[in-house]
């Protein structure tokens, strides 16, 4: 076949079709592709939940609200049942405040309102520094840096800022960030505790 | 024959896209912080260079030459459309640590500089073989490059651990160790290029 001239009929319509074309294809792989997606996203929800609270057998990802917290922000909380009896929930939170862009955190409460377990969702802080805090803070053999099943009061902040907690060596922006998301999920807990003890009255 | 074998191993080595032909620097600084980062976004821009070659080398009598820049950009982006959504079906985790680079792939050079001077003037079959070699190539650079960030930073090589992670050089990981780590490949290639004539 010759080579099509540069006319504008020419020009207008090899543009026109291979866009057609290229749209065509977009479809189906996108038709193929939903499916997975989906199910990637929802299985990757759902094993987060399950690390971070106690054992349960209904579905938290049917079941979840919102809460609204102070500033005006909502969160994700998934209620967690065994057998019908809630034993905790996973709650989705996140904070600005890191050293780059948003960190998304799931934090597991157990019914006493100690955190049973985390997971960090996403984040992009510095590699080898502030990306440690998903084993940071859950060292259950370091107790002044550990998270998980500490009794919650006021310190649950990192040291500098006058808290309990020791802060990731050369990370404390991120660990200040952490602690914030943490904080932001407790304030959830709370609310989340207050009008369950209302619906059972 | 010959002229096959040729436009497949051409990519490798001679003209390899990081090494010598110094294209598509971005992906190849921003992505290598692991190995199997860079290995993934080497595989990434494989499929999406055979598909363009062999979809433009296809094409190329039927596109008239003032729209030939926007008619490749087209091919090439669906390509990589294509490409990014299959890894967020599939392969999820490597997915969300590349992150924004596979929607880069389309402004990666190599892809546009294969079509415009080799799939857009040869057949489809020898274009497929030149994008198979340049995109080995390129994941054999990105790899290596990956390999060597990986286990100076943090004594790993493709997760397996050599020495203990806190004796790395966090230098390494970060964006510095990609520009320092990749002069002394350089040099080193050409180095044994030099040496081999």
């Amino acid at each position: 076949m010759e080579k099509l001239t540069s006319s504008l009929k020419n020009m207008l319509l090899s543009l026109a079709l291979i866009s057609t074309v290229v749209a065509g294809l977009l479809a189906f792989v996108y038709v193929l592709t939903k499916e997975p997606i989906e199910q990637a996203a929802k299985q990757k929800q759902e094993n987060a939940i399950r690390e971070v609270t106690p054992d349960f057998n209904n579905n938290p990802a049917e079941e979840q609200f919102e809460i609204e917290i102070s500033n005006g922000d909502k969160l994700a909380v998934f209620p967690a049942r065994q057998d019908g009896k809630p034993v905790g929930i996973a709650v989705e939170t996140n904070t600005q405040k890191g050293f780059s862009g948003e960190i998304k955190i799931m934090v597991g409460f157990d019914m006493n309102g100690m955190i049973k377990n985390y997971s960090v969702l996403k984040h992009a802080e510095t590699p080898g520094l502030g990306s440690k805090m998903q084993e940071w803070f859950s060292d259950e053999s370091k107790p002044n840096q550990n998270v998980i099943n500490r009794k919650w009061n006021a310190s649950m902040k990192v040291k500098k800022d006058g808290g309990e907690i020791d802060a990731i060596t050369a990370a404390t922006i991120s660990s200040r960030a952490f602690m914030d998301a943490l904080n932001r999920a407790y304030e959830v807990y709370l609310k989340v505790k207050e009008t369950n003890s209302e619906t059972a009255e | 024959m010959s002229k096959n074998l040729k436009a497949l191993t051409n990519g490798i080595l001679k003209e390899n896209p990081v090494f010598v032909l110094l294209l598509g620097m971005c992906p190849t600084l921003g992505t290598t912080s692991s190995a199997i980062n860079g290995f993934g976004m080497g595989i990434a821009t494989a499929f999406v260079l055979v598909c363009s070659n062999l979809g433009i080398s296809l094409l190329k009598n039927f596109i008239p030459d003032k729209v030939r820049i926007p008619a490749f950009i087209v091919i090439i982006a669906s390509f990589v459309t294509v490409v990014e959504m299959l890894m967020q079906a599939y392969t999820p985790p490597l997915y969300e640590s590349l992150g924004l680079f596979i929607p880069l792939i389309v402004v990666n050079c190599i892809l546009l500089a294969r079509a415009e001077s080799f799939a857009s003037k040869n057949s489809p079959f020898v274009s497929a073989l030149d994008g198979l070699g340049m995109g080995a190539g390129f994941t054999l650079a990105l790899t290596i490059l990956g390999s060597v960030r990986e286990f100076l930073g943090t004594g790993k090589i493709f997760d397996f651990t050599i020495y203990p992670e806190n004796y790395g050089l966090l230098t390494f990981v970060l964006a510095p160790g990609a520009f320092i780590v990749l002069g002394f490949l350089i040099v080193t290639v050409n180095r044994l290029k030099t040496a081999k004539n």
